[in-house]
């Protein structure tokens, strides 16, 4: 599952008292299980088109449906828990606290489990860790890791609580090019073998040709949708 | 509940900044909770004061003193059951002339079976089997009786002073002029604990004997057997002195009491200002440094929404973060300070030992708990508003 509907999809912003159309209409289908890569020049509306298929904004117009959810229909404090429960997020820049450890920032979306033990929490952790191939790390602080390594614990933090929708915002685009190809390695991975539906934001056309499908936007709307060569 | 261990980490993340902030809540509340016990202490000496005891005095001033010769009509008025009679003496002691303590010569054999339920002879000189004591007069001051230049002394003045029973003391008087020996033949110790224990009693005899002045009164004492006679008893007592160059003015020991307390103006009120304010501008530098803090974590915050973290859980994270410094300084401050007031023997001169009430502990309390609860508002108010997107500052 993880099946995602973009449907006729506005998104204005207001700055001060100018609007900025971002996105015009678009309209998109990812299929569950499916690894999509958004390219496009910069303020071509990847970065915003993933918040809103994550649910960390809402549409000017138009619907997003996951998994026959309409993100877009749903309360605050409701697309707060849908979040938690079925998307895992990869940001650029890693975004983990820095005051904890590898294994307590993997176990923070744990948190939000209700009924499972502090025990039960580390264990699923240890776990996630273990798949990004960071066991041996579980003590360490972001300060304490290379810019790959705090990229595969936030992949971890990711997948911790076994979401179907991973969406990653240019995950290797602050990592040189051995540690890029170890977080393309996982995202494929975590594709393969674990069936998350992938949709990944990258500028990078050799993390693109990872994917299973190239999706292209310009000015807010699809220039080009279609399989990786 | 679960967020209470990332609440705590939080906090540790600049220990420095945390700790000063939580010291200047410390001290903030210390200063709150200590400037309340004064007021606490005023009260409570005028609380302690009885109802059932009426005081007579020069109706003019207190300065002014009375003819030994009201004593008699007083004793005659109906419903008055034991008068006594006191003169505040005023001296210094000349090793240490700043140390004020209060001393008053009574007439002891009338004054103390006056004061039998409010305290008790701690420590005595032995005396003579078979010397006599007054009826009504604790028999251990037996030997304080019977030695004109004999005094009592409060426990507490006796350690501060580091006197000893059977010590030969001096004063210097200043109403009553000369050298003053006296020999400590007793100690006495409240059985109230807001009553003063650093007073000193010697024989009204003694002062007028050796002062070669007119005998006369500072105050009349006297107690009643029915104490709700006594507005009507202190009227009639006033009316028969009414039209003479001796007028005087009746009232409550508690009243007389309280009318010392007066006399310090509002002070009571402008402590109570003073407290505010300390805790006022506490307050605006605790919401400050919250502000700098949550600021500081714009992005931390948007990322904990990203993963699911509700705008509640988010305000209620930076509130506790708040809430805990506040409470831990408050709670700090407001005990130390009483327990500082109460045990290391601090006083305001001319009044019983420092009392600061549990009232007053559990309002500086209340007062660090609505500190934490403001300064965290806006704060946690911000975090929880933040939009995922702004504060990620990316648009792709």
């Amino acid at each position: 599952m993880g099946q995602i509907e973009v449907q006729n999809v506005r998104k204005v912003y207001r700055r001060d008292r100018f609007e900025v159309p971002v996105l015009d209409g678009l309209t998109l289908s990812v299929d569950g299980g499916e690894f999509v890569a958004l390219m496009g020049p910069s303020g071509s509306g990847k970065t915003t088109l993933l918040n809103l298929i994550g649910g960390i904004d809402q549409p000017t117009s138009g619907s997003i449906t996951v998994d026959g959810v309409n993100t877009a229909q749903l309360k605050s404090g409701d697309l707060s828990k849908w979040r938690a429960r079925n998307v895992g997020f990869i940001f650029q820049l890693y975004n983990l606290m820095p005051v904890l450890t590898a294994e307590e920032n993997v176990a923070l979306p744990l948190l939000l489990v209700k009924g499972m033990s502090g025990k039960e929490r580390k264990e699923r952790a240890r776990h996630a860790l273990g798949i990004v191939g960071l066991g041996e790390r579980l003590d360490h602080y972001p300060r304490q890791l290379s810019g790959g390594q705090e990229q595969r614990v936030a992949i971890a933090r990711a997948i911790v609580t076994d979401p179907k929708l991973i969406l990653a915002d240019e995950p290797t685009g602050d990592l040189d090019r051995s540690s890029a190809d170890e977080i393309l390695g996982l995202l494929e991975k975590l594709n393969a073998e674990f069936k998350k539906t992938i949709v990944m934001v990258t500028h990078d056309p050799h993390a693109a040709e990872k994917a299973h499908r190239l999706v292209h936007l310009e000015k807010g709307v699809l220039s080009a949708n279609g399989a990786t060569a | 509940m679960e967020l209470l261990p990332l609440v705590w980490t939080n906090l540790m993340r600049n220990k420095l900044r945390t700790i000063l902030t939580t010291l200047s809540v410390f001290v903030a509340l210390f200063l709150f909770v200590l400037l309340h016990g004064i007021t606490d202490t005023l009260t409570a000496s005028t609380q302690v004061a009885s109802e059932r005891r009426l005081v007579t005095r020069n109706k003019i001033s207190l300065v002014f003193p009375l003819p030994m010769s009201q004593y008699e009509k007083i004793k005659a008025v109906p419903g008055v059951s034991a008068v006594s009679w006191s003169n505040w003496f005023g001296g210094q002691d000349p090793v240490d002339s700043r140390g004020f303590f209060a001393q008053f010569a009574v007439d002891a054999k009338t004054y103390f079976p006056l004061y039998a339920s409010d305290i008790e002879i701690a420590q005595a000189s032995p005396a003579p089997a078979g010397t006599p004591v007054p009826p009504g007069v604790d028999p251990k001051l037996a030997a304080f009786m019977n030695q004109r230049d004999a005094c009592v002394v409060g426990e507490k003045l006796l350690l501060k002073r580091g006197w000893k029973l059977g010590q030969t003391i001096h004063l210097n008087g200043t109403i009553y002029p000369g050298s003053w020996p006296y020999v400590i033949r007793a100690v006495y110790r409240p059985k109230i604990k807001a009553l003063d224990a650093e007073t000193m009693f010697f024989h009204w005899d003694y002062l007028y004997e050796k002062s070669n002045r007119q005998a006369q009164v500072g105050i009349f004492i006297f107690s009643l057997a029915d104490p709700s006679q006594a507005a009507t008893i202190g009227k009639r007592v006033d009316a028969m002195f009414e039209n003479s160059s001796n007028a005087t003015h009746t009232e409550t020991e508690r009243a007389f009491q309280a009318g010392f307390v007066s006399m310090f103006g509002n002070i009571p009120f402008v402590i109570q200002v003073i407290g505010l304010a300390v805790a006022f501008s506490i307050f605006l530098v605790a919401a400050v440094t919250m502000m700098m803090a949550i600021r500081e974590r714009t992005n931390e915050f948007a990322v904990l929404k990203t993963l699911g973290f509700g705008d509640g859980s988010v305000f209620l994270m930076v509130l506790a973060e708040a809430g805990a410094i506040t409470l831990t300084g408050g709670l700090a401050g407001s005990l130390l300070a009483k327990f500082l007031l109460e045990r290391t023997g601090l006083m305001v001169p001319g009044f019983s030992t420092m009392i600061v009430r549990w009232d007053t502990v559990l309002l500086g309390i209340g007062v660090a708990v609505l500190m934490g609860a403001f300064s965290g508002l806006l704060p946690a108010w911000q975090a929880s508003r933040l939009k995922i997107v702004d504060a990620l500052r990316k648009v792709g």
